[in-house]
């Protein structure tokens, strides 16, 4: 017995997929080649599950950016901007994300965790009340716990249900602000933005739209969901990651607000961390031009996203409702889900393998992230092993393999 | 009350089930976390009240239940 033994029923469940001879926490890529090819126990594997959107994590001009940075300022900030002060670098990344978003304020944080629980814990606190979809990222939980305000969870992607729970809440005093994500990260399902920027308008609440799976690969320039939709005017704050499309690692949050900066003051995960090192604040803004400069990255990876997700679909595989560059398959059981992903990646394709309670439902998932780098071939290649070893496990039945292959 | 509640357990759970105050919902009703988030919320339906996060995880027992229930009915 020690300490940990606490965690006893997590182990078990670890050790009963070590059993099985594998280790999906200990992948270990010996090299990485590209943006989509890792070399893995000395063997070249397409990489299907790195978030890497626009496979920016290559850009020849974000690693000349970052490397010269790195030369003139070194390695490391070694402190928090509000003790060791701002690099220029630091102010000119916030400028450039408000000037992209069209927001007054912008503010960046050491990674995207960091910024929920720094923009969360500090925007709501004792007597407010945070309304969250059930399905919320674990830095969204983390930071309402951080916070004191009332935690009122919210059925996944339900405008009605979140309507109801503020109207019980009316009368009620305390500022309401409602969290929901552009891309939800294990399904790659959209939040139903319109009709949630409904129920705020209706209910005077604020919005926040978290929108780390959704830069750069929503809207027409990018911006995310709030732009798909066509609800920016609605959304009161946007946080977001550069550790996806943008290649590199960090979170941000814009917003109109005009008392935003006194976070800087107030918000502990921003203020007790050491900032981001000048080769990270480098690429990034490099990230953030290519990014807009070049539209035809965010075409060939929504034309992936739909060839992955439409191929799965014609095989027979049950996955998320929309073709994001998310592509889960939904998996019958445990054993299936690592038997599949083991045999995926000796077939040479690697992903990512979900189990609950970190899925939405009950089931594994095996959830894949697709990029613009990718080629088609490299798309069907993966499709071709998803079909062979769904086979394999008898997964597949004839007849859903002609009606895939007539549709 | 206690009625109501059994009968929103046989609905998540699809079994009919039996319960007292000190029925511990997760260990003698074998529920995992998804299906104590669907009871939650069948039970704030059923209800019309909405049970904040930090009472969900003070809730052990059917009795620590009602108690919440209860109370948050009282607020309302």
């Amino acid at each position: 017995m020690t300490i940990l033994a606490k965690h006893a029923a997590y182990k078990t469940a670890y050790d009963m997929v070590r059993n099985m001879g594998i280790e999906p926490l200990s992948v270990r890529f010996d090299d990485v080649l590209s943006p989509t090819e890792g070399v893995l126990a000395g063997k070249k594997t397409i990489l299907l599950g790195t978030n890497n959107y626009l496979g920016l994590t290559f850009d020849p001009a974000c690693i000349e950016k970052s490397v010269e940075a790195t030369k003139h300022q070194g390695t490391g900030t070694t402190g928090s901007r509000i003790a060791n002060g701002s690099y220029d670098g630091h102010l000119r990344l916030e400028q450039e994300l408000a000037k992209f978003y069209g927001r007054q304020h912008a503010m960046v944080f050491t990674t995207g965790y960091q910024a929920n629980l720094g923009v969360l814990s500090t925007l709501v606190g004792r007597g407010d009340h945070l309304m969250l979809d059930a399905d919320s990222h674990a830095s969204i939980y983390d930071g309402s716990r951080l916070g004191m305000a009332e935690v009122i969870r919210f059925r996944h992607n339900n405008p009605d249900d979140l309507y109801k729970r503020l109207r019980r809440l009316e009368g009620v005093p305390g500022d309401k602000l409602i969290v929901v994500e552009g891309i939800y990260s294990m399904l790659g399902d959209t939040a139903p933005l319109k009709e949630i920027a409904h129920v705020k308008r209706e209910t005077g609440a604020y919005l926040l739209v978290d929108e780390a799976h959704s830069l750069g690969v929503l809207g027409e320039t990018g911006r995310g969901l709030a732009e798909q939709a066509g609800v920016e005017a609605d959304v009161d704050f946007i946080v977001g990651t550069f550790s996806k499309s943008l290649g590199s690692v960090g979170g941000f949050c814009v917003s109109d607000n005009p008392d935003f900066d006194v976070m800087r003051i107030v918000s502990r995960p921003y203020m007790f961390t050491a900032s981001l090192p000048p080769g990270v604040i480098a690429s990034t803004l490099e990230a953030l031009h290519q990014m807009q400069i070049r539209p035809e990255l965010r075409a060939n990876l929504m034309r992936n996203a739909r060839r992955l997700h439409d191929g799965l679909t014609a095989l027979g595989f049950e996955t998320g409702p929309e073709a994001n560059p998310i592509v889960a398959a939904v998996m019958p059981n445990q054993e299936i889900a690592v038997a599949f992903w083991k045999m995926l990646l000796d077939a040479g394709v690697y992903l990512n393998l979900a189990v609950p309670p970190a899925t939405p439902t009950n089931n594994p998932l095996l959830r894949s992230s697709v990029s613009a780098a990718h080629t088609i071939q490299q798309i069907d290649t993966a499709l071709e092993a998803f079909e062979h070893v769904g086979r394999q496990l008898g997964m597949l039945s004839a007849d859903k393999r002609r009606v895939g292959a007539a549709s | 009350m206690r009625d109501d509640i059994a009968s929103i357990f046989e609905q998540v759970l699809n079994r009919p089930v039996e319960i007292t105050d000190d029925t511990d919902i997760v260990e003698d009703l074998g529920m995992d976390s998804l299906g104590v988030m669907n009871f939650v919320m069948a039970i704030e339906d059923f209800y019309d009240i909405s049970i904040p996060l930090d009472r969900i995880t003070q809730v052990q027992t059917v009795g620590d239940l009602i108690r919440a229930v209860e109370e948050l009915r009282k607020g309302a």
